[in-house]
């Protein structure tokens, strides 16, 4: 039971980080029309220099913190050189050059930093004493960082929320989603509308990243998995909506974390171990995609459909 | 005719090379193989073509396709059967199921929706193909022979399967170029271009596009079934997402409208990536590039270049002097 439990908040946590990347996604697309598979990338980034600068300043939060401006540098020099060219572009073009730039960047990466995964520093003795893990049953410590991921799943949305739905900038935001012609009639630079929601996305997943560093290991690639696992959050939630893609998230979270961790067991009631070893890998990695398409079939828009299908 | 042949004149060039190329200093077995590669990607990418080009369907887990043939060869051969008779049809079918009950899925969406999730799709067939460790997992999957052909081992020889590949090739760009022109292809045409449009004259656009979707992954299930034997060796990485990104940077670099585009997107791919990466460690810092840079301005393809340059021959001013003398 107290298994149980502990997947759960992993995947809770997963579900968090998720949320995080597949937002500024959702933005993107909602807002631009644009379908941006580099937004991984920004991911990765966002780890690989929260590691570097962890281990250079001796301080964990310090290099997670100054993963921040550079992931939002890098989202506007890359909005600057290739994206910008591609908004009135059909979907296709995008998808191609937005691959383009994840071969480079990642082949930088790898140039760089080399292909081995990076030492990070842990932000705090993972299990065990004051502040390395919280008692949550009897008996069962916890690791305090996966708590403040999951803390910040709840802040971050909430002040995503209030961005969009209650500020000028926010109105500005939805407007030029819907109507961008009589918003940029109405003496409002869209251009630079467009640019400062694209660095913000490319921030949040930096920022992900960051998060992320210390759970998983940072290496090429990274990216890709998350980026994919968004793809289906996005499908699942309903594109364009940061509601859908919040539930969706710790849906998907959720389910592959435990799915992973308890598939296997699960089937060796009924199969021999080898076999359920086999079958239950197998399966667990399936199951977000099978979730998916369960879903789609029945709501082919998604759970929360957005402003634009 | 004349005008059709013109537009052909490069892909049949292409062709022509092909065949010659064993006997013009390319018949050492690297060149071969290279080749033999270059021609099966050709066919995934014509499918892809007829995807993407035909019915407007973006489709970015096609390698998944070619990945289910490949590794429908590794499972006969880890059972023991390594008749083609048997092997060939069976990698067919299976990525033409697996096509097809995908398809039925993915369809009933459209746009960014649909390109999501033949990558979610796709994705799933590759972290399937990892997860098997009977089939060599992550490792992948040293074959123990090339596939028999009623009990000889007519495929061992290079030069015969390179035959055999380039036949193939063209058989696929003929029979999918006759399914495009053929009603069946003009409906598929029409959905793409106006669905409501088709769907008011009575042309229910899902069934033919799932027809479409099936066949496009029987012909990459062929595909994947001949790059088991080509390279001998399967692995997930076949499957791996960034092989799709580049089955449809094939298609969109030799041009989307016609399908022999995607034959000379495939041969310059994979040529460009084999002297690329041999000229470079990191040669993807170049590919990268050159890719984003061809989506921003080679508008139309490589297809797209012998008419586009005669056009702006015609303009300018000394042709033009003398195109009115």
């Amino acid at each position: 039971m107290s298994m149980l439990l502990v997947q759960a908040l992993n995947g809770l946590q997963f579900g968090v980080l998720l949320f995080l990347v597949a937002a500024g996604l959702s933005l993107v697309f909602g807002v631009m029309d644009l379908i941006n598979l580099a937004h991984g990338v920004q991911y990765m980034l966002g780890a690989y220099v929260a590691a570097t600068l962890g281990v250079w300043t001796g301080s964990f939060w310090l290099g997670a913190l100054l993963a921040l401006p550079v992931a939002l540098l890098v989202g506007l020099a890359l909005e600057w050189l290739v994206f910008r060219h591609l908004y009135r572009r059909d979907h296709l073009s995008q998808v191609l050059a937005t691959f383009g730039v994840i071969l480079t960047v990642e082949e930088a990466t790898r140039a760089l930093w080399g292909s081995a995964p990076q030492t990070v520093l842990e932000p705090m003795a993972l299990t065990g004493g004051p502040l390395g893990g919280v008692e949550i049953v009897s008996g069962l410590l916890y690791p305090t960082y996966r708590l403040i991921i999951i803390g910040v799943g709840v802040v971050v949305p909430l002040l995503l929320w209030f961005l969009v739905e209650r500020t000028r900038a926010g109105m500005l935001v939805r407007a030029g989603a819907t109507h961008p012609a009589m918003v940029a009639a109405l003496g409002v630079d869209i251009r630079r509308l467009f640019t400062v929601v694209f660095a913000f996305g490319a921030m949040l997943a930096g920022f992900a990243g960051a998060l992320a560093s210390p759970i998983f290991p940072v290496a090429p690639g990274m990216g890709d998995t998350v980026l994919i696992l968004c793809f289906v959050v996005i499908v699942i939630g309903g594109v364009g909506s940061i509601r859908g893609a919040f539930i969706a998230a710790l849906l998907v979270g959720l389910l592959d974390t435990i799915g992973r961790a308890m598939l296997p067991d699960a089937l060796r009631l009924v199969l021999d171990p080898s076999a359920a070893r086999q079958t239950g890998a197998a399966l667990a990695s399936m199951l977000v995609y099978i979730a998916m398409a369960g879903i789609l079939f029945f709501r082919p828009a998604g759970l929360f459909p957005g402003a634009r299908a | 005719m004349s005008g059709q042949l013109r537009s052909h004149s490069l892909p049949l060039a292409a062709l022509l090379a092909l065949a010659a190329a064993p006997f013009l200093g390319f018949g050492d077995g690297f060149a071969l193989s290279l080749l033999a590669r270059a021609m099966i990607l050709g066919m995934a990418a014509v499918s892809l073509s007829l995807l993407i080009g035909g019915a407007g369907l973006v489709s970015l887990g096609h390698a998944a396709m070619m990945g289910v043939g490949a590794y429908t060869v590794v499972a006969f051969d880890a059972a023991g059967v390594s008749e083609g008779v048997i092997v060939f049809p069976a990698a067919i079918a299976a990525a033409a199921l697996f096509a097809f009950v995908t398809g039925a899925v993915s369809l009933r969406t459209s746009g960014v929706h649909f390109i999501m999730i033949t990558l979610a799709f796709g994705q799933m067939a590759f972290f399937t193909a990892s997860s098997f460790s009977s089939l060599g997992g992550d490792d992948g999957y040293t074959l123990y022979a090339r596939t028999e052909w009623l009990g000889t081992r007519i495929l061992d020889s290079r030069l015969t399967f390179h035959f055999l590949c380039l036949a193939l090739l063209a058989l696929v760009w003929l029979g999918c170029s006759l399914l495009l022109a053929s009603r069946f292809g003009r409906v598929l045409r029409a959905a793409k271009e106006n669905p409501q449009r088709a769907q008011a004259v009575g042309f229910q656009p899902y069934p033919y596009r799932l027809v479409a979707y099936t066949l496009a992954g029987a012909v990459s299930g062929l595909a994947g079934a001949l790059l088991a034997n080509a390279s001998e060796f399967v692995s997930p990485a076949l499957l791996s997402w960034t092989r799709s990104g580049e089955l449809m940077f094939m298609v969109i670099l030799g041009g989307v409208g016609p399908l022999s585009g995607a034959i000379l997107g495939a041969l310059t791919i994979v040529l460009l990536e084999e002297w690329l990466s041999h000229l470079l460690v990191y040669w993807r810092l170049v590919f990268g590039p050159l890719l984003v840079l061809s989506v921003l301005f080679l508008h139309g393809g490589l297809i797209g270049v012998i008419p586009r340059t005669r056009a702006a021959l015609r303009l300018l001013p000394w042709t033009r002097r003398n195109a009115n003398a």
